[in-house]
């Protein structure tokens, strides 16, 4: 993070109120209430790849969560379902719950898609990167922005 | 909701009654009530149920028969067979896999059984150690194992374990991993939900070494956890580190009076 965004953001939280983040490697983010209202990028992401990022064992989504996805058999069951999300949320709530969801619920079983420090023993090939990466949280979140029927 | 309300929940210390009182555990968060403790089996499908329950199907009993072979046969420097210690092991080894890890004086901390069966092989026959997953450790385990089929698990009253007791509970509630989950966040919290297409049990060690259908082969505890550990994006001990062993005395501690059931079979 270069010294002028950190004064910006310093400068914002004053403002609102709220507190920015960047750790490591990871983009700076500013948290108005419950919600990360600027995209990561500066960009808008794509739906389409959101959708193939969530239905991707390797991201881990359905592990927990169930959703539109009628060609996928296995879908978890340890949390709400994603169908309708987009209709209880907007994009910069949803943003954060992907990025650390832990900031709105300490004990939550969700894990923080966007984060990389106060975590124990991550394995090498994990360690220092987050389970997401910017582009992906915002494609992400564009398609989870369009599940709007309940 | 359900999840957070009981992880939020401390409790006040409290003691155990169950034939164990000596050991007293202060618990992070609600443990399954011990009346709602169901072993692994309880949620198999019914063709994996029959194929446990029936010894000539059961995959397990290969091994349990190379290990009852490994019993009877004389090895190492000194010549001798784990029978010529300990006899018919149907009598000699009932039992003892429910009571297992064992505080050892001598090495001065806790040894599961698998060190156990080494420490033998190495002491009293002079023999090279097993390795882990070997095809004789694990035949050797399923076989001591299967002598103590049915009998309640029954952690020792040693407060020499106690110390290693609480630490195997501390790691169970600890979160762990890029995923940032803890043990008892699945098993203990959400047990019987599915995690995508896998029931998740509740946690209970008294099967193993079993059979697991995924992996084509018997297999010990340490493997399972491991799988686990690995699951949540965290860096698994190395086979017989002190971590497991903790593990373990406090898994067969939260498990106590479910019965032994190796060689077990699981998905
Ligand atoms: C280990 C379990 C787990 C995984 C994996 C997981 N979630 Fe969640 N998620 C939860 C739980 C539990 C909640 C409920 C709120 C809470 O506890 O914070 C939740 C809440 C949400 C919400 C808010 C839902 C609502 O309507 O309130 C969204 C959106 C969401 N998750 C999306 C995702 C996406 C997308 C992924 C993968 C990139 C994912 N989750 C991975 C457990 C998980
Ligand atoms: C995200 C969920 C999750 C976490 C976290 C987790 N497990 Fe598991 N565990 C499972 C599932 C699911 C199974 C069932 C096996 C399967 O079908 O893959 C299982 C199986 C087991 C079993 C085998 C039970 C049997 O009947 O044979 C044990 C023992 C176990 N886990 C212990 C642990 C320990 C100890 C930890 C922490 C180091 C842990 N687990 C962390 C999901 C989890």
């Amino acid at each position: 993070m270069n010294v002028r965004r950190c004064a910006l953001l310093v400068l914002l939280c004053a403002a609102t109120g709220t507190v920015a983040s960047g750790q490591g490697s990871l983009r700076p983010y500013v948290i108005v209430d419950d919600a990360i209202p600027a995209s990561l990028t500066g960009t808008r992401g794509d739906p389409g790849r959101g959708r193939a990022i969530v239905v991707a064992r390797q991201n881990t989504c359905l592990l927990c969560h169930s959703g539109p996805f009628p060609e996928e058999r296995f879908q978890g069951n340890l949390s709400p379902s994603l169908k309708g999300t987009g209709a209880r949320w907007n994009e910069g709530q949803l943003r954060l719950r992907l990025v650390d969801a832990s900031r709105l619920n300490a004990h939550t079983i969700m894990p923080s898609y966007y984060r990389v420090e106060g975590l124990n023993r991550v394995a090498p090939a994990w360690r220092g990167k987050p389970i997401l990466s910017a582009e992906q949280i915002e494609d992400v979140v564009a398609y989870l922005a369009t599940l709007r029927d309940e | 909701m359900i999840v957070n309300s009981k992880r939020t929940q401390w409790l006040a210390p409290v003691a155990v009654m169950l034939g164990f009182a000596a050991i007293e555990v202060i618990s992070a968060h609600a443990e399954i009530p011990l009346g709602e403790r169901r072993s692994g089996y309880a949620d198999l499908a019914p063709d994996t149920k029959a194929m446990q329950d029936d010894d000539t199907a059961n995959p397990g009993m290969l091994w349990v028969q190379d290990g009852e072979a490994l019993w009877n046969a004389k090895s190492g420097a000194a010549n001798r067979a784990c029978a010529d210690c300990h006899n018919d092991a149907r009598t000699t080894m009932t039992g003892v896999a429910a009571r297992y890890p064992a505080f050892n004086s001598k090495l001065g901390r806790p040894i599961d059984l698998e060190q156990r069966i080494n420490l033998c092989r190495v002491e009293r026959q002079q023999a090279s150690a097993f390795a882990y997953e070997s095809k004789e450790l694990l035949s050797l385990s399923a076989f001591i194992g299967k002598q103590s089929r049915g009998e309640p698990i029954a952690p020792p009253t040693d407060e020499r374990l106690r110390p290693f007791l609480e630490a195997g509970l501390e790691q169970f509630n600890r979160r762990q991993g890029q995923l940032n989950l803890s043990c008892g966040q699945c098993h203990d919290d959400n047990w019987g939900k599915r995690l995508a297409g896998s029931l998740i049990p509740q946690a209970h060690p008294n099967g193993y070494p079993l059979y697991r259908l995924e992996w084509q082969a018997v297999g010990s505890l340490q493997r399972r956890l491991r799988n686990c550990i690995v699951g949540m994006r965290a860096e698994p001990y190395d086979y017989g580190a002190p971590e497991y062993v903790s593990l373990e005395i406090y898994l067969m501690w939260r498990a106590r009076g479910l019965p032994i059931e190796t060689p077990a079979v699981r998905p």
